[in-house]
């Protein structure tokens, strides 16, 4: 008889195997955690059919392995026994396609056996649909079920479960169809496997689709046939799909040694004792006395409740329409709350919000007036919009505000919401700088939310467990993913879910203090800290974050609703004689929906919801600018980025004798393309440029991408090469370049490596460039004399140019690249000189040559100018600010414009500096440092926007508008220098 | 006590009184060479102390200190440094820091200045670095690199090179467990012996040392019974440092397998082979190219040495030298690929495939820049040419989970075992059917 028993990260499958290996038994079980007593009870419960003595027994799945060190039975790695699984029912199979609760799994058959395993950081598949569900707050079969009636796909970044629930978020919060929504988040799950595993090979003929997810979800059975263009033959779904992995570890049994059942039985049950946890933490609270004491030190920060009934006058509403949660308060004039609501906004916050009005409404009755409203949060435009708010404010301002309130000296505020950790150092009483949390370490409430969620408990009660857990385990400070595989780790030996609960909260806040804040010494955060938001409710994490600081810090009770609060301050500080709020009638005959659309305007092609109210209201979401809302831009300010790409566009193909050269546009080429292309043109040759970048051209060379952690300007380098070659471009020119040009600002003059290699792994991976001419030669533009002499002989031997010709053409692109720089100079004097005149503010909008990609920067500039802001780069000015030396290696040229502008704008008092920056890049690690440090020692703001395949614009749209708000405070307060 | 000096650009120096007063902290990458090399920069005057911690405490320092999407070795190795600081072991004003610093467009010419900014956020910016460099970079009035200290860091790095290979060999086989370590220690301290009494590094010890090393290992009494090869390439600290890669290499060990480690001669002739190359692909000083000429010379020169004592003892498998390695990336990469290891790395990979060592784990930190290119990067094309390569690759960094990691070794096990015996199998095959072809 054979046995196999998967030990999955969320489930345990056991199946049994008579002599003829027949599957006579079969069962899957979710185990929450609780490895060991599952898996014994399941056997316990097989074991009738398992009526003899001796069996053939071996361990599969990650949490297999640890029972199967620990307790001796035999293991077989999973992704090996299902490759035998398949060999045997299925040998026509060319690909395996496997999703489990975390890990991803493809197996290629044809042409040599290959298996690969997700990265760490592709993240979970079946949890992260789970999160994804949770955040719908439907079932995973709703999920299903609704993703089959959609009309549109969003696009979703398929990197990590945190990145698109960055996505998912405010489409939600812009009213998009939940069948829309579902059907993407399940596209998203298909484009990660295929990006995340095929690297560089192409799923096609025969593909076995197997694993819990795809074995109970139609609607990604569907994503992924469409996706892979199979059909019915094609795509083999196993009807034991779920326990596929199971079936091949028995199959693996078979060349194992007999053993008696109960000797296998006894051994797993006793497994527990032989592991010990490696790495434990302090207890929160080592006594029950301890926890009162600190209960009542925190229940001093209150705000006063009052009876509305006892109540009549002038009353301020502040709602604070949060990524997951909707806040709404009341408040008299004095502070005091007349009424609160907290709750999950359901999918639906419009829906929300109108419910509590008329709650509202009914409260005030006749004797409380309501003569101000205001609205913040990620849905302040919708909700603004729908109800007709007096006031929308970017939620750092509304936080602010709520917070001194109870402190009126506070000098750092933490807030951590469902979604995202924000923090915000106040000085002279002004908002001095920002933190949010970038979008890789947002495991903030919902993260522990979900995990409770997943364990089986609610949050509450699930925080509670970790109050007194003896031995807290330590779950580093990582994202959300590297969490889940903690956690998993946790399980594996043997910790109770008290210390897992433990270890969860304070890993939020070891993600708060070390990622976010980023601050060593607590003192740096000043005395008064105010800390605040739905996840601070939590004692668990509130105590932990002060055991971290070592000190003690305020948690308003309304820790909560500090936004809405801090809204209803705003609405106050309106002093209006009426609030132009939806009345109680009105609000009877609101409705509201809405419809998909996309903008046609420009490049950018947003997805545009349009919302429609009662009264023929219209409110249009998801545009980077004003043009998708029917008004054509009317100020068109300047912008840098704009004039840069326009002029790199500008230079066009000119029909020549030599016949057709192809350029990736990419990375290094949005610097050096006038260079290049003058070069060419020149010799003969007409210079085709790959086509603008989009979100197609990423998908279409996604598959050859060996490495999914790298730099998303690089991933779109494949696109660009494969577009190249569908147009029958038969030579392609990218050389290699580890020098760029010296500028005399730096020490050295690097490219990053990923910069200057590029060709080479594109040459190793994209087999279609074995075929055509491809050229990659190593070339260093900043030796002149040198350059004329290699290149001469290089293009001589490629292409039989005279050397007296190839010479000429030398000068010609270094005088082209020259005159490239001086434009964009020129340009950067008259924005500057422009600003000045009209009045406006100017942004460097500082980052790497290549982020004026329009699909890189997402149009970030476009919302930076309809934020009334006009947009230079870096390298406009970074040649004003001459040489010096800094505290960091100054040896990359594009980085050393960086830290040039980064000291010159601190003399620039209408001047701010927003770093881009791209997920991925090691080294902007070190250039954001130190950027910050120069523009901080110089009372300056910094502000950093981490870049990837993200498309949504909110976040940064908050972020950008908090910068702007704490400038208009500073100028308030008249501090000079900003 | 020392007075605290500064050069024009306002960076500490280390100074002549230092030198006498301060003990100079050093992290360790390699036990055995850097035990080594500890002993030739005592030999100069210094006092040194080699950190051999390796708890969560430096993970967690690091972490505070460093930016947390930095690089996982300078993580690592500041966190190391920090905590020995801060541990109380050491008066802080009485201690200095030295580091390795490559020079060159990689991330990693950074980590002496992360550390500087990492002591200077703890409170510790009185506390003098050492940066140890052949570019030229950061000069110290108390501290040099003289010619003599050069050519003995040289023999150290050979030495090390040839205990970790003999003892790679000897461990997995070894009949009486504990025997190789055993002999590793016992030469590691007959060479710091040696290097006390000014032996062991003249030209004529270090040819007899390499053959009285080779033939000790040699006596150690082994089971020869196959065991599954693995190689470990990657980057440079992840690869050697058992801090850095979850010690990976006895995790093999347990699984059953002889870990084949390359050693770091290749790299260190790489990196002086680099600004050859530099010359050649873009033009420079040829005066440059030939002092660098000549020192690539003297370290081949070296490594032919002991490739030749263990090719003599017969019992070992010895390493290619590095031209022959050089040669084998040709149609991969080119030779300006220099950043982080660049083409050495899949020169390496390709040696050991070559070599007959299919199973290949190629470690980095979490998001390598350079291993993009050169690990990840190349592993689809050495497949094509090679489809019995059987390479993993694993990132490392301070949240990565060892089960994660050695699911996806095991996984490269799983296959490494299941090619072994179908080669097992045709080879059975093969001897069967050999009666009848004599016929």
């Amino acid at each position: 008889m054979l046995v196999g028993i998967d030990v999955g990260s969320t489930t345990v499958k056991v199946v049994v195997l008579d002599d003829s290996k027949n599957m006579i038994y079969k069962a899957y079980e979710r185990h929450y955690s609780k490895v060991r007593e599952k898996t014994v009870e399941m056997l316990k419960a097989a074991a009738p059919i398992i009526n003899s003595d001796k069996i053939q027994v071996a361990l599969t799945g990650s949490a297999g392995l640890g029972i199967a060190k620990s307790s001796g039975v035999d293991f077989v790695q999973e992704v090996f026994a299902c490759a035998k699984a398949v060999e045997v029912e299925y040998p026509q199979a060319d690909a395996v396609i496997e999703l489990g609760g975390e890990d991803a799994k493809i197996i290629f058959f044809k042409g040599g056996l290959e298996e690969r395993m997700n990265g760490s950081c592709a993240g979970g598949t079946g949890a992260f649909i789970d999160q994804m569900a949770t955040l719908l707050n439907i079932t995973i079969e709703e999920l299903d079920k609704l993703s089959m009636q959609h009309e549109k796909i969003y696009k979703i970044a398929s990197r990590c479960g945190v990145f698109a629930k960055t996505d998912i978020q405010p489409l939600l919060n812009q009213g998009a169809r939940k069948a829309d929504v579902a059907a993407s988040i399940l596209q998203a799950v298909v484009d990660q496997t295929i990006a995340g595993l095929a690297q560089g090979r192409r799923i096609e003929g025969n593909v076995v689709f197997l694993g819990g997810p795809l074995y109970f979800l139609k609607g990604l059975r569907q994503r992924f046939i469409e996706t892979l263009k199979l059909d019915d033959k094609s795509a083999i779904f196993p009807e034991n799909g779920d326990c596929f992995v199971c079936y091949g570890a028995a199959l693996y049994a078979a060349s194992l040694k007999e053993r008696d059942f109960s000797d296998v039985l006894k051994r797993i049950e006793n497994s527990k004792e032989k592991t010990e946890l490696t790495q434990t933490l302090q207890p929160l609270f080592k006594t029950h006395k301890q926890y009162e004491e600190f209960l009542q030190r925190h229940s001093k920060a209150d705000a006063p409740k009052i009876d509305p009934e006892k109540y009549s006058g002038p009353a301020y509403l502040g709602i604070d329409a949060g990524s997951t949660t909707t806040k709404l308060v009341l408040i008299t004039p004095e502070g005091q709350i007349l009424y609160s609501y907290y709750s999950s906004n359901k999918g639906n916050p419009v829906n929300v919000v109108k419910q509590q009005l008329e709650k509202v409404y009914e409260i005030c009755g006749d004797t409380i007036k309501i003569l101000g409203s205001a609205v913040t949060g990620y849905g302040e435009e919708l909700i603004k919009n729908a109800f007709k708010v007096d006031l929308g404010l970017v939620e750092t301002m509304a936080h602010l505000k709520a917070a001194r309130h109870f402190n009126k000296d506070v000098d750092f505020i933490l807030d951590i919401g469902g979604q995202d950790m924000k923090c915000f150092k106040i000085r002279n009483g002004a908002v001095d700088g920002i933190m949010l949390n970038e979008a890789c370490s947002s495991g903030c409430g919902s993260f522990l939310e979900t995990f409770a969620k997943a364990l089986g408990y609610d949050i509450q009660e699930f925080a509670k467990l970790g109050l007194f857990a003896q031995k807290p385990v330590d779950l580093g400070s990582r994202c959300t993913v590297f969490m889940n595989s903690s956690v998993k780790q946790a399980q594996k030996e043997g910790a109770s879910i008290e210390d897992i609960s433990a270890g969860l909260s304070i890993s939020v806040v070891k993600n708060a203090i070390y990622k976010v804040i980023r601050i060593p010494n607590p003192d740096e955060l000043g005395k008064n800290i105010v800390v605040q938001g739905g996840t601070f409710l939590n004692d668990a994490v509130l105590r932990s974050f002060e055991l971290e600081l070592g000190r003690n810090v305020t948690r308003p009770a309304i820790a909560g609703l500090m936004g809405a609060f801090g809204a209803a301050l705003a609405a106050m500080e309106l002093e209006l004689e009426q609030s132009a709020i939806l009345s109680r009638s009105e609000l009877e005959n609101f409705e509201h929906t809405s419809r998909q659309t996309v903008c046609r305007r420009c490049t950018n092609h947003c997805n545009l919801t349009v919302n429609m109210f009662s009264g023929g209201r219209r409110f249009i979401s998801g545009n980077r600018c004003e043009r998708g809302l029917g008004i054509e831009q009317t100020k068109n300010l300047p912008n840098m980025y704009r004039f840069k790409y326009n002029y790199l566009r500008s230079l066009k193909p000119e029909k020549g004798p030599r016949g057709k050269i192809g350029i990736p546009m990419g990375l290094n080429m949005y610097e050096n393309l006038p260079f290049w292309h003058a070069f060419f043109t020149s010799l003969g040759f007409e210079v085709v440029l790959s086509p603008e970048s989009n979100r197609n051209i990423y998908s279409k060379g996604q598959y050859t991408i060996p490495s999914d952690t790298v730099c998303y300007p690089a991933k779109l380098m494949h696109g660009h090469i494969e577009a190249l070659l569908d147009e029958g471009i038969t030579t392609i020119f990218y050389p290699c370049m580890p020098y760029n040009f010296d500028e005399g600002i730096s020490d050295n003059h690097y490219n990053c490596p990923v910069v200057a290699y590029y060709p080479e792994l594109l040459s190793a991976n994209v087999e279609r460039l074995s075929r055509i001419k491809y050229l990659m030669p190593y070339f260093n533009l900043s030796r002149k004399r040198d350059f004329k002499r290699i290149a001469s002989d290089y293009f001589n031997k490629e292409f039989e140019i005279g050397k007296d010709e190839i010479a000429a053409a030398v000068d010609k692109a270094y005088k082209a690249y020259s005159d490239y720089r001086k434009a964009v100079f020129k340009e950067g004097q008259r924005i500057i000189k422009f600003a000045r005149e009209n009045g406006y503010s100017i942004i460097v909008l500082a980052g790497r040559p290549y982020h004026i990609d329009p699909e890189v920067n997402h149009g970030i500039d476009n919302l930076l100018n309809s934020l009334d802001q006009c947009v230079i780069t870096e390298d406009c000015i970074s040649s004003l600010a001459g040489k010096t030396s800094y505290r960091v290696l100054n040896q990359w040229t594009y980085h050393a414009r960086l830290y040039n502008a980064a000291r010159y704008i601190t003399t620039q008092p209408d001047m701010q500096l927003v770093q881009l920056v791209s997920f991925g890049c090691g080294i902007d690690a070190i250039t954001g440092d130190e950027v910050r440090e120069i523009l901080e020692k110089n009372g300056k703001l910094y502000t950093q926007i981490k870049i990837d395949e993200i498309y949504n614009l909110g976040a940064v749209k908050i972020r950008l508008r908090s910068l702007l708000a704490a400038m208009e405070e500073v100028k308030r307060s008249g501090r000079a220098k900003v | 006590m020392a007075e605290l000096k500064y050069d024009k650009t306002g960076r500490l120096l280390f100074t002549k009184e230092m030198k006498k007063e301060y003990t100079i902290l050093m992290p360790q990458m390699l036990p055995i060479h850097f035990s080594l090399m500890r002993k030739c920069l005592e030999l100069e005057g210094y006092k040194v102390e080699m950190l051999t911690s390796s708890h969560r405490g430096i993970v967690d320092t690091g972490l505070k200190y460093v930016h947390n999407d930095t690089c996982y070795p300078a993580l690592l190795v500041i966190g190391q440094l920090i905590e020995a600081i801060e541990s109380g072991k050491y008066d802080p004003h009485k201690v200095a820091l030295i580091i390795t610093q490559t020079g060159g467009g990689c991330r990693a010419s950074n980590y002496i200045h992360l550390l500087r900014k990492a002591l200077k956020k703890a409170g510790l910016g009185f506390v003098p670095v050492i940066s140890l460099n052949l570019s030229g970079l950061e000069k110290n009035p108390g501290f040099s690199l003289n010619l003599r200290l050069i050519i003995r860091l040289i023999y150290s790095i050979v030495y090390g090179d040839l205990i970790m290979l003999l003892a790679n060999q000897c461990k997995p086989y070894e009949i009486e467990q504990g025997a190789t370590d055993r002999m590793t220690e016992k030469w590691v301290n007959n060479l710091i012996d040696q290097f006390k009494h000014s032996k062991g590094v003249w030209a004529k010890d270090f040819k007899k040392n390499l053959k009285l090393i080779t033939d000790d290992f040699a006596s150690i009494p082994l089971n020869k019974t196959p065991k599954i090869k693995v190689g470990i390439v990657g980057e440079i600290y992840v690869k050697f440092s058992p801090l850095g890669n979850n010690n990976l290499e006895q995790f093999l060990l347990d699984e059953g397998c002889e870990p084949v480690v390359p050693g770091l001669i290749d790299f260190i002739i790489f990196k002086i082979n680099n600004r050859i190359t530099d010359v050649d692909l873009y033009g420079g000083n040829p005066l440059k190219k030939l002092v660098c000429l000549i020192l690539q010379r003297y370290i081949e020169k070296r490594q032919a040495e002991l490739i030749e004592a263990v090719k003599e003892s017969k019992v070992f498998r010895a390493p290619e030298p590095f031209y022959e390695i050089r040669k084998k990336v040709r149609g991969y990469l080119g030779y300006g690929n220099k950043m982080g290891e660049g083409w050495l790395l899949t020169a390496e990979m390709l040696e050991l495939i070559d070599d007959g060592i299919y199973n290949i784990v190629c470690t980095q930190p979490f998001g390598c820049l350079p291993n993009h290119i050169v690990g990840k990067g190349m592993i689809r094309a050495i497949k094509n040419n090679r489809p019995e390569a059987n390479i993993v690759a694993i990132d490392y960094d301070p949240g990565a989970t060892k089960i994660n990691q050695e699911n996806r070794i095991k996984l490269m096990l799983a296959n490494a075992k299941l090619a072994e015996e179908k080669v097992h199998k045709a080879k059975v095959s093969v001897e069967q059917k050999e009666p009848v072809v004599q016929k």
